[in-house]
């Protein structure tokens, strides 16, 4: 192993030493990828909620309406984060069953997901998930409606501040609407291995 | 025993005729997606796309001048971070050290995400032979896998089946009864799927990206395959070719920026991970173990040639998607991994000693320069096919079907008589059935049809003609 590793660096050396000369690394402003999807300053809510539509996504702001939402999908049982079971549960009203463990051995019985996400991208429309917020990568992931609860304040402008945010958490993902494929003639089908509804409920606790 | 292949004509024309069909399709709607979405993203003048793309190939033609510097960083980065860190020489040392891991932890079950490196070294087919489960999870090369087909497209591997053939596979392997609706095929896959990855022992992927400079490695995927393999299993395997890596986080963005929009018209992928090491402590799901291998594959041999920016490519597809060859051949006339322009000069590339053996596909190319001008991060592709091309007349490769010499043409058209006398011959010929033909135009009309001899038309209504008068406007 040690010894693939020197020839592979040993070829390297010798590919690179014959170069008449190497490209410099670029320099180029932090915005030089900004597309038109981002957002006017100060705008990143709606321009976060306008995007996470776009890419058929849903987001509420009341969590009475989340609930009425649900009830609408007849969804009733799901995973929900322990720390935020007890007032969201009574936030969303209704006859939810929350459980705050998740039993690998029957995860399709959890009709959704509760989570809590780190933050939020307006420019794509994407939450943003680490472990360390994530109560649980399987809750947010296996249930067909995964519900990420997002604090307004921490929704970023735009893709390029959203890496220079990514920190020192060893799982960061960007989730951009429902799982998709396109694989069959093109035609595109949601909820593939992962949620075919992905919801953001962006709500501070005062 | 040859060492020459046929010409690509022939590979192109033993797919039928709905395979090419639906590549030729979904090539074009992928194409006319990624322009779309990028102009409207990036509007101005002069174009902004094109400046992005140019500055995303400079970043990855530095991270190539200096690729052993990079190698060092990232590596010293990740093993900071928790993972261990391989390299693996050629295909075989790849598949050998993720034998070893699993062996080393007992593992039968893998569940493996769309990796072009791990479809390079062959890897399932290896893992299946030492008696392991090799799962693919991506919805598209788990049917390639259960047709023991192979993919036609780096982005969309089954662009040249019909719902028609997919559903009669699910049926064929006990997936359900035959329905031909995408979304049962879906959720059936979606069942089966969630299953397997639960019970797996490890995940194995690719990754787009690696940023040497916080260890960061970047997977994207559409469907959350990628995701759920590191959401159930408890052990990540990760191969990456060399090349994979970017200097700094910034400069993920303006690569991830390009990736989606050129390889399917979105601004991101549904899902775009960014993974530093094993599982955080507080986190129940996921990888306590993680590991990177760096496989070199001939990579390295391609750095000291005049190839060497085909090594900037980050696998998007749209080079195939606006390619006029690949829209009417077909990914499977390539033979290979990567099909397309990129795949034109990657498959001899890595072919090493065998080159000739793929010496047709650098021919197989207008030169249009389409390719070139798709790709996010500039590839002169049209160059490098020059430059193979080149070598395969050197190295002896087959010509391209026997043409007919341009010495023969010159000397047929210099003089008015011959010429005159090889239009004639030329209709003759174009009367003869195929076999009676002379030697060099039967070759070439084995492969191609020729349309209906018109020579020498001009001339005779050049004879024939009423002279207009001399000085009265027509």
């Amino acid at each position: 192993m040690g010894d693939a590793r020197q020839l592979i660096l040993d070829r390297v050396k010798a590919a690179l030493a014959i170069l008449p000369e190497k490209k410099p690394l670029p320099e180029y402003p932090a915005d030089v990828a900004l597309s038109l999807g981002a957002p006017a300053p100060g705008d990143a809510v709606a321009g976060f909620r306008e995007q996470l539509e776009s890419v058929r996504g849903r987001s509420f702001t009341d969590p009475a309406a989340l609930g009425a939402w649900l009830a609408e999908q007849g969804a009733t049982r799901g995973y929900c984060d322990p720390a935020l079971a007890g007032w969201l549960g009574t936030a969303l009203g209704g006859d939810l069953a929350l459980e705050t463990t998740l039993d690998r051995d029957r995860i399709d019985d959890y009709q959704f997901g509760i989570t809590r996400a780190w933050g939020a991208v307006a420019e794509t429309g994407s939450l943003i998930l680490d472990d360390a917020t994530t109560s649980r990568r399987l809750g947010a992931l296996a249930p067909w409606i995964h519900i990420a609860v997002v604090a307004p304040e921490r929704i970023l402008p735009d893709v390029g501040s959203a890496i220079a945010a990514l920190g020192d958490d060893p799982n960061v993902i960007f989730c951009t609407g429902p799982s998709k494929t396109a694989d069959v003639e093109g035609i595109l089908i949601e909820g593939v291995h992962g949620p075919g509804e992905q919801v953001a409920l962006i709500y501070s606790r005062a | 025993m040859s060492r020459h292949q046929e010409p690509f004509d022939s590979f192109a024309a033993a797919q039928s005729e709905s395979r090419r069909t639906a590549v030729r399709l979904g090539s074009k709607a992928g194409h006319e997606k990624r322009t779309e979405v990028l102009n409207r993203d990036y509007p101005g003048s002069p174009s902004r796309v094109d400046s992005l793309r140019r500055l995303a190939g400079e970043i990855k033609q530095h991270t190539l001048d200096h690729l052993d510097l990079y190698l060092e960083r990232a590596q010293a980065r990740l093993e900071a971070n928790g993972a261990k860190v391989h390299f693996a020489a050629d295909a075989d040392e790849a598949c050998r050290t993720v034998l070893g891991i699993l062996q080393s932890r007992g593992a039968k079950r893998v569940v493996k995400t769309k990796s072009m490196a791990t479809e390079e070294i062959e890897l399932g087919a290896f893992l299946e032979r030492e008696g392991i489960e090799s799962l693919e999870t991506d919805l598209g090369e788990f049917i390639v896998q259960l047709d023991a087909d192979k993919p036609s497209h780096i982005v969309k591997p089954i662009m040249h089946k019909d719902r028609r053939e997919v559903a009669r596979t699910f049926e064929g392997h006990g997936l359900g009864a035959y329905d031909d609706t995408p979304e049962v095929i879906t959720r059936r896959a979606r069942e089966h799927l969630r299953r397997k990855y639960l019970e797996a022992d490890v995940g194995i992927t690719g990754a787009n990206f690696i940023s040497a400079e916080s260890g960061r490695l970047v997977l994207v995927t559409n469907e959350g395959n990628s995701r759920f393999c590191l959401a159930a299993t408890r052990c990540h395997i990760a191969l990456v070719g060399i090349e994979k890596l970017v200097p700094r986080d910034r400069d993920l963005g303006v690569l991830l920026n390009l990736l989606a929009r050129s390889a399917t018209g979105q601004a991101l992928s549904v899902y775009t991970e960014f993974i530093t090491g094993p599982r955080a402590a507080s986190q129940p799901d996921g990888p306590d173990e993680m590991h990177v291998i760096f496989v070199d594959n001939g990579r390295s041999e391609i750095l000291a040639g005049d190839c060497r920016e085909i090594l900037r490519c980050i696998r998007c597809g749209a080079c195939l998607n606006v390619c006029p060859v690949y829209r009417q051949s077909s990914g499977h006339a390539y033979r290979g991994v990567y099909s397309g322009p990129v795949g034109a000069v990657l498959t001899p590339l890595l072919a090493g000693e065998g080159f000739n053996h793929f010496a047709d596909l650098p021919r197989a190319s207008s030169l249009c320069g389409a390719c070139n001008e798709v790709c996010p991060v500039d590839i002169p592709i049209p160059d490098l096919l020059l430059r193979l091309r080149d070598r395969g007349k050197r190295a002896g490769a087959k010509p391209a079907a026997a043409a007919p010499s341009m010495k023969t043409f010159a000397r047929l058209a210099s003089r008015s008589a011959t010429w005159r006398r090889a239009l004639r011959a030329g209709r003759l010929l174009g009367l003869l059935p195929g076999p009676l033909r002379p030697r060099a135009l039967r070759v070439w009309s084995e492969n191609h049809v020729l349309p209906p001899w018109r020579g020498g038309a001009f001339r005779e209504w050049f004879a024939k003609r009423n002279r207009p008068p001399v000085d009265g406007a027509v």
